[in-house]
Parts: structure tokens; C-alpha cells; sequence
């Protein structure tokens, strides 16, 4: 049960020759794919490519129709396995994760598929998550290409280049017998535009097929000596192959002069960065026409020696553009020039900065800097003297809050860790690890619980070293996902056959929630196509894990600090595994609001729940809220010159869930809040017996009201 | 060719024609669905037209920039290229969906003032950091609001939020209609509508919410800041207390201004929390201070003494929450709140988690002060009382309770319970007066420190601690000139945090030259 229904989107994958797509990036490139006679897809979601795997999932009746197999792997390691299937058939195979991380899973496939060489078209398309909007660490998935000599399509972004580049990748990867790693950054996958496209295209052979006609060949295993002979080909047959491809059907494009004293290389995903820079140097028009040259990198490795030195021909000064860090690709270009003995000046992190994203002040001004020595008289006058008063703008700096993800309304996640806090405020601050997934969100403020993530499904993994126990014992957090992806074997077998005497906390969202709530072995949901509804308990009692207890409402904040403390401190030996289990908010709702509304409509009795708090009760202390931080728990300013603090408030996006009773009666915090259930369509006999109730307490309330003074505000 | 022949040039015109618009949004604002409206506009009337977002994990409530460029369609087959992300300087529209998000957009460059008009809403959707403090840690909307009138060529600021809900929508559509009434993009009002209607779900209440913010941004100042109507107090009763109300309201009257202010609010507050004889207790004690005060001081000392000792003669008990929960006028308010319409009904739950202390404090004072320090009775009453009480206080038997409880007030004073605060309350007007002949401004300080004891249970006893700390710190520099200044910043930092480091900070700081 994905976040969103891609149905709309699977009828764009159905256009035919000269038709008109328009939309995003990474649906493009899911067209394309079709278009190039794909046989087989798969891989694990991530941002920025989950749209792709949750297209694909929705698209399988076009996908049978065409002969295509849709595999939603396991995790990056089985995506690229899958793969093998190209080694020695001759079918297009295309698998999608995010970079780098996804690519550091993958490795292990990816290195034994580029010793083996493949025949069939491979491609790999990469979610390069780097620069604002990333949620992981900075690094290049670039270093992967590198060592195991891959190669690596970095088009420039537009969806026209993007299409394209997965037509070139199949074709290069075929022409080289090579696997092909195409790279589209985040804003890439997102970018909007058209592309003309094509008819899709049925494979040559489908999986089906090959099956009834198995083949191998000992020379293509992953074994000495055929591995030493892998080596020696890569370099003296694939790689030249690959060189005279690149080079016959100009992978690599040139723009702008074809005489000029400087010119700029650069990757292709940065060429619409570089043209707005030089736009507003007044050196490239709308169009992109430019009066610098620019050598335009598609394929970044390999870089391609003699087409760059056509390039660098009667140049003074080169700049090279290459986002992120190590510079590979200016030290293989410095290389290249140095054995050559070439006088060309090679610009690029001279005037970059080393690390970080290109933005686009970063490109202004690292293009202006390159300028100033390269040619001064290309600048605009003013660039040369500025000499504008510019109006001191106020430093807001310190009055912005910094806006962090967090757990969204009515997470199920949240009395998880208002538990934790808790029962860390009875056994001093413990030892914790997370994993990732939105569970991560709570080694933020207010909760803190948590202060390291060594990667996917290696959460209690990464509390091995105290697995052998001590004063108290370390808890370690991981989400349905990470267990499914890599937690079982990495982290569970692990604490289980080394006997850790650690606790481990499963959050289970009812499917992989973070990455758009994409099924896993244990979502509850039918699914035709997926063995769907193993339970994880069963998972931990199969590996021999015996102490497991499950919740099955997390939003039951008391139990989850019984069931915590109890894990830390019982006597049994071994791990102690506590499954908490709630379904994740923010789909659960985006199911449910509309099926609500039409019930109401309908005139079936509906209870809406909804949380408020007693202004006159509350004291403005926000206890409540460092045991929650929840978007539709807010602070209101009283209109009372008697009170300073502003207090609680909830607001109409609340949806009932329950944390803060539960944490207001677990925590023993106040009496200020209130759950308000509006019944829609009562009952008859209902209403008579409210109506009644109401008529005694308004008697009482009347009665009372007579003999004292009642203060109120009128308008 | 040489350097010298390769000079600069004029920059394409055709650039101007570039119309590049940020958004910058809280995740689950719809910033993605304005996005998809405002490129569907600009294609729809012939422009070519390019969006991206990085939305990934910001979509979970974090700060996330949408970005949207566009150009006229030029006539022959090539396209222009555009940018896939806001440069600092060089944004024409700036779209905030909230106050701080404007902010930070100014911080980022994306508002100057050679080019950008600025689209924002005024309210605010607090950060978690700004929520969690123990006082007030709000951060300033107006000073963003100075900031952006400087940074931006134009601003157009209203609660787009409000006007959004308030038509049932969601801020994506009145930040539309704002958009289009700007008149910054070359497209009629209709051409927007259209690119909501071929939206489908939610329509008419996405129109009328554009409609709304269309209004808005055209009549800033109309809508902008609607002063909220002043409230004036009304008080009702039976006529002999009335007669009697209007006694001691017109001992509040004959107080000098500032005082008056908030001693009526003040004796407001004692008096529904007891009663009027409990309203005349609390005008003897301003009294008291107001003999002392000086008017070249501009009676500050008795004017903060109006407001903190109502606050702490009213104080937080089991029978002033049974009461307010039980009032007539709550039920109404909440119906109101939650938008329940005549045919539903509304079931109440209530979250109590009564301590053997809030038994005692019930207690009659002797009798409770002998079971509050025998921890044998205090272990039973725990087992008796102390667990989670969900009362669902529609229904009669749960109104009954917690009515009888509120009925209580007859009996209040004999409490344990008041007792301790009427020592407390006499304790810190006496450190307070104390100062008061020597530092008549750290006098006024140490009445304001009583904002410090707020809360129950825990919260409750928390705050005391900082209270008895502070002042403990304020004796020792009590003597300086600068007392009353490092009395407000011992407040300030008990205010800052739950565990109290800021606090903590602030008294080695005193200690190590105190």
C-alpha cells in the first residue's frame, strides 16, 4: 500500500510513437526503459527514486503485457544480484536504488558483475542523494564506478538528456559488455519537462524465455584464474570499446565556439547550473547558447583522453565543474594533460570550493573567480567594480528556528520514544543506537533518544560491542523496513548467536513507511503479487530469539515503558526483542479521511476523535510537548495580562492518536487535556440519553451558577 | 583567438523573460500541489516552464524549497534552459507558506530588493525548539516582518493559513489566489482557477480558499490585521453578591492606573477561583504593598504584585479543575472547537492522574500534614489512588464526580493544601518586601520569580525547586547594585530548559563572584 497511487502515472508509460510525456524526471526515465526493451526491472526504494519502484509496482499489468519482470528486491545487495541475468543472456536489465548508500549495499553484486562482464544491456540507475534536501551522508557514488570500472552516465538534466542517456546506457553497456551505472541527482528526478516518446518495445528475449534455454560458461565465474583474465579485459577490451563508443555517438557534447582561449568541462548534471551562471555574466543566451565552450562530461568515467585533448586545443585556461568530493575527475583530466605535457592552466577547485553543493551563488561566483584570471575582459563592467550600495538587511540568524524533519501528526512512533524519555528519567540516560527511518527523527529534539546510525538494518548491530552486557543494559532501535532489508541477518542473527544481553526495539509501521509505504514481508495488506503478513516475531523465534514481547498499540504509552522496563531488566539470558507495532500515520489517514467523509455522508455513525486542551487548566509549563513535539500540538498566546507563558493548544490537523493522554496520564503531567469525539450520526436512543444527561447537568450547573459570580469576556 | 579579442557583451534580452518563483514550505502544507498548480498556469497560457523540488525526508514536517521557472514559448524548436534551483539574488516571486519560512528565505538571499515580491503567510507553525521551552520561547514574527519590508521590493503578507482553513481547504489554494492577485506572473485570475479545476479532488473548497487569498492580497490592509474586538468582562451573579462585587471593584478603581490594570483581572481570578471574601484577602495583601510603593516608581512593585499574587492565590488544584471541566460554558466551546454541527453529539474524555500528595492536599491541614511526612500512609494512598483515571465527563456518573468535587471550594480553606500556599504565598512577599527599602527594583524582580511555580505534580514540584533556588541565588547577590539585573537573568535561564542547565550556568556564574 504505497503513499500514493501511481495509476494516473502508468497510463503516461502506455504513450506511443511522437506522443507528448510531461512530468517528472524519474518517471521519465521509467518510460524510457520501456521504450528500450527492458526485460527484467527491480531494486529498493529511496528517495529520490522511490517514485520509480512505486510506478513499476503499479504498472504490472503493462509490465506482463510487454514480457517485463517487476522484482521488488529485498534490499540494493539483491537489486543488483539480479542483474547476473544479463552476464550471459542477452536480455536488458535495469535496477534503480539511491546513491550512495544504496550503491555502498549493491557493492559486493556490483563489483562480481563488472569482473564477469555482461552481454545483455545492464544499467543501474542511481538516486544520487547529495546536497540540500539529502538525508544521508556526502559522499559520490562516483568512487564506485572507478574501482570496480563500470561506467557512469551523468546526463545532463532534462528529460529529453535523461531518456536518452538510458538508450545510450543499454547500447554502451551492450557495445562493452559492461554494466552501466546512470547517475541522476535529486533535483533531476524531480525536474519537470516533456520528451517525445517512442513505442515500447517488447524485449528480444524475455526471462521466460532464456529459462527454457539455460546457459553458462565457467569463463564468466568470478574464480582464478578466469577472475585475473577478467582484469586484463576490462582494461584491454572493454575499456577501449567503451572509449570508441562514447566517442562515435558523442556521449560527450560540445557547445558554444569552436576557437576560443578557455573553455569549461564539466559533469552533465551540472550544465543547467553552469548556463544559469553564465546567463547572468551576460555570457550565454535563454537558450544556452554560450559564448564560453563547454565540453559536457554525460559519461564521467570513463573520461575519454583524446576527446579531451581535441577540446583543450588553442585553450589557455580549462575549468573543470565537479560537484562533491574527492575531485576524481579533475585529477584524471590533471593526468591526462601532465603526460601529455600540455600548457593548459586546469581550473577547478581552486576556484570551487572543495565540498558541497553547487549552487547557484557557488557557481556565480566560482565562475567569476575563474574569469577574473582567465579572461577579465569577458566580465561585465559591473562584476569587474561593484560598485552598488546594497541595503543592510537584518540578521535574522538567530531568530529562525532551524526546521528539522520530524515525526509527522499522530505518528505512531512518537509514544514509542515518549516512552523511552521516560524510562529514562528512571534509569539515567542509556546507551542507544538507532537505524534508519523515520525512527531516526527521534534522536532530534525533544526526545534525543538515540546518537548513532551505523546504516540499513544494522541498528542493533551497531550495539555489538556492548552485546556482552554491564550496569545497564544498551537499547538499540530499527524500523520494519531496516529488519526486512538487512536487520534479520546482519543484526538479529548476530545478537542471537553471539548471545547479546541488549534490548532491541522493532518498530513496525505496518510497511516500509519512510521510504512511501512500499509492502514488506510483514504489511499487513493483501497484496496479489507479494507474500505479504510474516509476522517479524515469527522471523526472531525462527533464529532462536525467545524473549520477544509485542505491542500492539504503540499509542498505549504506559505499557511501552512497562514492556521497556521489563527488557531491561529482566533475568533471561539472550536478547530481548520488543516488536511495537502501529500503522504508520500519514497513510493510514490519506486511506481513511476519504472512506470517513463518505460514511458521514452516508449517515452511518462515525466517532471523529480529536484531542484539546483546557486553557484555564493548562499552566504553560509545555511539558507535554517535550514528550511529543507534534506538528498539530502547538502554543497559543492568551489574550490574559495575568499570564505569562503561552499554553498548549491543538489544532483541527490533530487526528486523535491518542499521545497525549496517554503521556499526560503515563508521565502524571496534568489535567489539562481532553479527547473530544464528535459522534456523527447517532443513534436515536443515543441522542435521547444525551439530551436527558444534558438536561440534569445544565439543572446542576444552573444551580451552581446562581449562587456564585460568573466572569466572562463578551465581544 | 587571445584573451583580448573575447570582451564582454550585452546580455540576451530574452532573459528578462525568465520568471523564476521559490516556495519555501513546511512538509504536509502542500508546497508539491502549488507547485504542479502555478507550471500547469504558465503551460497552459503558452510558457515553456520547469519545477523541482528536494523534498525526500523534509516531507515529514521539515523545511522543504519547491522551485519554478518559466519563459515564453519561443516559436521555433529550441527550448530555454533553466535552473533547477533558487540563487541567492536572483528570485522574482517568493512564496512562504508561514513566518519563519520567510525568514529563512531572507536568510538565504532569495528576498532583495532589486527584483523579489514576497508572498507570505503570517502565521506561524511554532518549531519543535521554540515549543519545548518552559517559558516563552516564541520566536518574533515582527521583527521578520521589519526584516522583509527592507529585504523585499514588495511584500504581500496575510494569514493565508487561516483564510485557507477557514474555507476547508489547505494553504496551497489561498497562497494561489494571492499569487495571482500579485500580478507578478503574465496570467488572468481565470487561467488560475482552471489549473485548480483540472485538479479535481476538494475543488470548490480549494476555489473559495483561493478566492479568499486573492482578497486578501489584493486589500492587504483590510484583512491583514483584524484588530481583535476588545473584550470587555462581564460578571454575573445574584444581586447581593453583585453589590458586594461592585464594593471591592471599586477599591480596585481607586488604586493608582497601572495597579488597577490587573488587580480587576487580579480579583477576577480570586474570586471565581473562591470567593469574594477570598477577592477582599487578596485586595488586604495589595494593600499591604501598595502602602509601600512608591509612585516615582510608577508603582511597578505593586502593579507585578496585582498580577502574581492573584496567580498564586489562585493556584492549581484538584477542586478549581473539577470545577472549570464541569462549567456550563465549556461544553458550548468545545463544540465549537471540534466544529460539531447540531445533529452530532460529543463525548468528552477527560486524562486525571491523581498523586497521594493531591489526595492529602485535600486533607484537613493538621491531619494532612501528619499523613504527608508518614510514609506508610503516603505508600497506601499511593496504592489506593495513584493511577490513570480517564473520566468521560459527558456521561452523568463521571459529571457527578468531578461536580461534587468542584463543590468543594467551602471546604478549600481548611486544606493542607492551602495552608502550604498561603505559607509559601506569605514566605515570598516577605523575601520580596525585604528587599524593598534597600533595591526597590530587585523587590519587583523577586515578585515577578513567582512565574516560576506553575504546573502539577511533578511539573509543579520542578518549578518550586527553581523558584527556591532562585531566590536563594538572588539573596547572595542581593547586596550588588546590578541585583535586580541578574535576578531577571537567573528567571530568564530557569525558564529556558526542563532540566535546568541554563539555571545551573547562571548560578556558578553568580557564585564565582558572589
Amino acid at each position: 500500500m504505497a503513499e500514493r497511487s501511481f495509476k494516473a502515472e502508468v497510463q503516461d508509460l502506455r504513450l506511443g510513437q511522437g506522443e507528448t510525456f510531461t512530468g517528472e524526471g524519474i518517471l521519465a526515465i521509467t518510460k524510457a526503459l520501456l521504450e528500450n526493451g527492458v526485460g527484467y526491472v527491480g531494486g529498493y526504494q529511496g528517495a529520490p527514486i522511490s517514485h520509480l519502484m512505486d510506478v513499476l509496482a503499479d504498472a504490472e499489468d503493462l509490465l506482463t503485457e510487454l514480457g517485463v519482470r517487476y522484482e521488488a528486491n529485498a534490499n540494493e545487495a539483491a537489486a543488483a544480484a539480479m542483474l547476473a541475468a544479463s552476464v550471459h543472456y542477452p536480455i536488458r536489465g535495469a535496477v534503480t536504488f539511491k546513491g550512495s548508500v544504496g550503491v555502498n549495499v549493491a557493492s559486493d553484486a556490483l563489483a562480481n558483475l563488472a569482473s564477469s562482464g555482461v552481454n545483455g544491456g545492464a544499467l543501474i540507475i542511481v538516486g544520487e542523494d547529495y546536497g540540500e534536501g539529502s538525508s544521508i551522508m556526502q559522499e559520490r557514488s562516483h568512487a564506485f564506478a572507478m574501482k570496480s570500472q563500470f561506467w557512469l552516465l551523468d546526463p545532463r538534466p532534462n528529460l529529453p538528456s535523461i531518456t536518452k542517456a538510458v538508450k545510450d546506457g543499454f547500447e554502451l553497456s551492450e557495445a562493452s559488455n559492461t554494466p552501466v551505472m546512470l547517475m541522476v541527482r535529486i533535483r533531476s528526478c524531480h525536474v519537470t519537462g516533456s520528451f517525445q516518446t517512442r513505442d515500447n518495445q517488447r524485449p528480444k528475449l524475455t526471462v521466460r524465455e532464456a529459462l527454457s534455454n539455460p546457459q553458462s560458461d565457467f569463463a564468466r565465474v568470478v574464480l582464478p584464474p578466469m577472475s585475473f583474465a577478467h582484469e586484463q579485459d576490462k582494461i584491454k577490451h572493454r575499456w577501449p570499446a567503451a572509449e570508441r563508443f562514447i566517442t562515435d555517438n558523442r556521449l560527450n557534447e560540445i557547445f558554444g565556439p569552436a576557437d576560443a582561449p578557455l573553455g569549461i568541462v564539466l559533469q552533465g548534471g551540472m550544465y543547467n547550473g553552469v548556463i544559469r551562471a553564465l546567463q547572468r555574466l551576460g555570457l550565454a543566451d535563454l537558450y544556452g547558447n554560450t559564448q564560453v565552450p563547454l565540453y559536457v562530461l554525460n559519461v564521467t568515467y570513463p573520461l575519454v583522453s583524446d576527446e579531451f585533448h581535441r577540446f583543450c586545443e588553442g585553450k589557455k585556461h580549462v575549468l573543470v565543474v565537479e560537484e562533491g568530493q574527492p575531485e576524481f575527475i579533475e585529477q584524471q583530466l590533471s593526468t591526462f594533460l601532465y603526460r601529455k605535457g600540455s600548457s593548459v592552466m586546469l581550473h577547478g577547485k581552486d576556484v570551487f570550493p572543495m565540498a558541497g553543493e553547487y549552487t547557484g551563488q557557488v557557481m556565480l561566483d566560482s565562475l567569476t573567480a575563474f574569469l577574473k584570471q582567465a579572461a577579465p575582459e569577458m566580465l561585465p563592467a559591473l562584476v569587474r567594480a561593484p560598485n552598488e550600495e546594497r541595503p543592510q538587511i537584518p540578521d535574522l540568524s538567530k531568530t529562525v528556528p532551524i526546521r528539522p524533519p520530524g515525526f509527522c501528526t499522530g505518528c505512531p512512533e512518537r509514544p514509542i520514544f515518549a516512552a523511552m524519555k521516560l524510562v529514562q528519567q528512571e534509569t539515567g540516560k542509556l546507551q542507544i543506537t538507532a537505524d534508519i527511518g523515520c525512527h531516526l527523527f527521534g534522536s532530534l529534539p525533544p526526545f534525543e533518544v538515540g546518537g548513532a546510525t551505523m546504516g540499513y538494518g544494522l541498528g542493533p548491530a551497531a550495539n555489538a560491542a556492548f552485546d556482552g552486557g554491564g550496569e545497564r543494559r544498551p537499547i538499540s532501535i530499527i524500523g520494519d523496513g531496516g529488519f526486512w532489508h538487512n536487520g534479520l541477518s546482519s543484526s538479529f542473527t548476530n545478537m542471537a548467536f553471539n548471545k547479546s544481553d541488549s534490548v532491541a526495539v522493532i518498530v513496525d509501521n505496518y510497511y516500509s513507511a519512510a521510504t512511501g509505504g512500499q509492502d514488506i514481508m510483514s504489511s499487513r495488506a493483501d497484496n496479489p503479487t507479494k507474500a505479504t503478513k510474516h509476522p517479524i516475531s515469527k522471523a526472531l523465534r525462527g533464529i532462536g530469539i525467545d524473549w520477544v514481547r509485542e505491542v500492539d498499540r504503540t499509542y498505549d504509552v504506559a505499557r511501552m515503558r512497562d514492556v521497556l522496563r521489563e527488557a531491561l531488566t529482566t533475568d533471561t539470558p539472550g536478547p530481548k526483542v520488543i516488536v511495537a507495532s502501529s500503522e504508520c500515520m500519514l497513510n493510514k489517514q490519506r486511506r481513511e479521511k476519504p472512506l470517513q467523509a463518505k460514511a458521514i455522508k452516508e449517515g452511518r455513525r462515525v466517532e471523529a476523535p480529536r484531542f484539546g486542551v483546557d486553557e484555564d487548566i493548562c499552566t504553560g509549563d509545555h511539558a507535554c510537548i517535550r514528550l511529543s513535539g507534534c506538528p498539530s500540538l502547538s502554543l497559543k498566546k492568551l489574550d490574559d495580562p495575568l499570564r505569562d507563558d503561552p499554553v498548549a493548544s491543538i489544532d483541527q490537523s490533530c487526528v486523535g492518536c491518542g499521545n497525549c493522554g496517554e503521556v499526560a496520564d503515563a508521565a502524571v503531567l496534568c489535567p489539562s487535556f481532553y479527547r473530544a469525539d464528535v459522534v456523527h450520526n447517532p443513534s436515536k436512543w443515543e441522542t435521547r440519553l444525551a439530551a436527558w444527561q444534558g438536561r440534569i447537568m445544565g439543572w446542576l450547573q444552573a444551580r451552581r451558577d446562581a449562587k456564585r459570580l460568573t466572569f466572562g469576556v463578551s465581544a | 583567438m587571445t584573451v583580448q579579442e573575447f570582451s564582454a557583451r550585452k546580455p540576451d534580452p530574452a532573459l528578462g523573460g525568465i520568471i523564476k518563483l521559490a516556495i519555501l514550505a513546511v512538509g504536509g502544507q502542500g508546497g508539491g500541489v502549488l507547485t504542479g498548480w502555478i507550471e500547469a498556469v504558465a503551460r497552459a497560457s503558452g510558457y515553456a516552464a520547469q519545477a523541482t523540488s528536494v523534498a525526500g525526508v523534509s516531507q515529514r514536517t521539515g523545511a522543504t524549497v519547491y522551485y519554478v521557472e518559466m519563459a515564453p514559448l519561443p516559436p521555433h524548436g529550441t527550448s530555454p534552459v533553466f535552473s533547477l534551483q533558487p540563487a541567492a539574488g536572483d528570485v522574482d516571486i517568493m512564496i512562504t507558506a508561514e513566518m519563519m519560512e520567510a525568514g529563512r528565505a531572507i536568510i538565504r538571499g532569495f528576498v532583495t530588493p532589486d527584483r523579489t515580491t514576497l508572498i507570505t503567510s503570517t502565521h506561524r507553525a511554532l518549531a519543535v525548539s521554540e515549543k519545548m521551552v518552559p517559558g516563552d520561547g516564541i520566536a518574533d514574527s515582527a521583527e521578520v516582518l521589519a526584516a522583509a519590508e527592507i529585504a523585499a521590493r514588495r511584500v504581500i503578507a496575510a494569514d493565508f493559513d487561516t483564510l485557507a482553513v477557514r474555507n476547508g481547504s489547505v494553504i496551497s489554494a489561498s497562497l494561489l489566489g494571492a499569487l495571482a492577485a500579485s500580478q507578478t506572473l503574465p496570467f488572468p485570475r481565470e487561467a488560475f482557477e482552471c489549473a485548480i479545476r483540472a485538479g479535481g479532488k476538494g475543488l470548490e473548497a480549494s476555489l473559495r480558499a483561493f478566492a479568499a487569498g486573492f482578497d486578501a492580497a489584493t486589500a492587504p490592509a483590510l484583512t491583514a490585521r483584524v484588530a481583535p474586538a476588545k473584550h470587555a468582562a462581564t460578571v454575573q451573579g445574584p444581586a447581593k453578591l453583585m453589590a458586594e462585587w461592585q464594593r471591592l471593584a471599586a477599591r480596585v478603581a481607586a488604586m493608582p492606573a497601572p495597579v488597577a490594570e490587573l488587580a480587576l483581572p487580579g480579583l477576577q481570578k480570586v474570586v471565581g477561583f473562591q470567593s469574594l471574601a477570598y477577592g477582599a484577602e487578596y485586595l488586604a495583601r495589595l494593600d499591604a504593598i501598595l502602602a509601600q510603593d512608591d509612585p516615582a516608581q510608577n508603582h511597578a512593585l505593586s502593579r507585578e504584585a496585582a498580577k502574581y499574587i492573584a496567580n498564586a492565590m489562585a493556584y492549581d488544584d484538584i477542586i478549581r479543575v473539577a470545577d472549570l471541566k464541569t462549567r456550563a460554558t465549556r461544553s458550548a466551546r468545545i463544540r465549537a472547537e471540534m466544529g460539531a454541527k447540531d445533529g452530532n453529539l460529543l463525548q468528552l474524555t477527560e486524562f486525571f492522574h491523581p498523586r497521594a500528595q493531591e489526595i492529602v492536599g485535600l486533607f484537613p491541614a493538621r491531619l494532612g500534614a501528619r499523613v504527608e511526612s508518614d510514609p506508610k500512609w503516603m505508600a497506601r494512598l499511593t496504592r489506593w489512588f495513584d493511577k490513570g483515571r480517564r473520566l468521560r465527563s459527558n456521561s452523568l456518573p463521571s459529571f457527578l464526580a468531578l461536580y461534587l468535587i468542584g463543590g468543594l471550594r467551602f471546604w478549600r480553606p481548611r486544606t493542607l493544601r492551602h495552608a502550604q500556599e498561603m505559607a509559601h504565598l506569605d514566605r515570598w512577599l516577605a523575601t520580596a518586601l525585604s528587599y524593598r527599602a534597600t533595591n526597590y527594583p530587585l523587590a519587583t524582580e523577586v515578585i515577578r520569580c513567582r512565574r516560576l511555580v506553575k504546573g502539577y505534580s511533578d511539573t509543579h514540584s520542578r518549578g518550586l525547586s527553581k523558584f527556591d533556588r532562585v531566590l536563594a541565588a538572588i539573596a547572595r547577590i542581593a547586596p550588588r547594585d546590578d541585583a535586580a539585573d541578574w535576578a531577571r537573568r537567573l528567571r530568564e535561564a530557569a525558564l529556558k530548559d526542563e532540566e535546568g542547565k541554563a539555571l545551573d550556568g547562571a548560578i556558578r556564574t553568580i557564585e564565582s563572584f558572589a
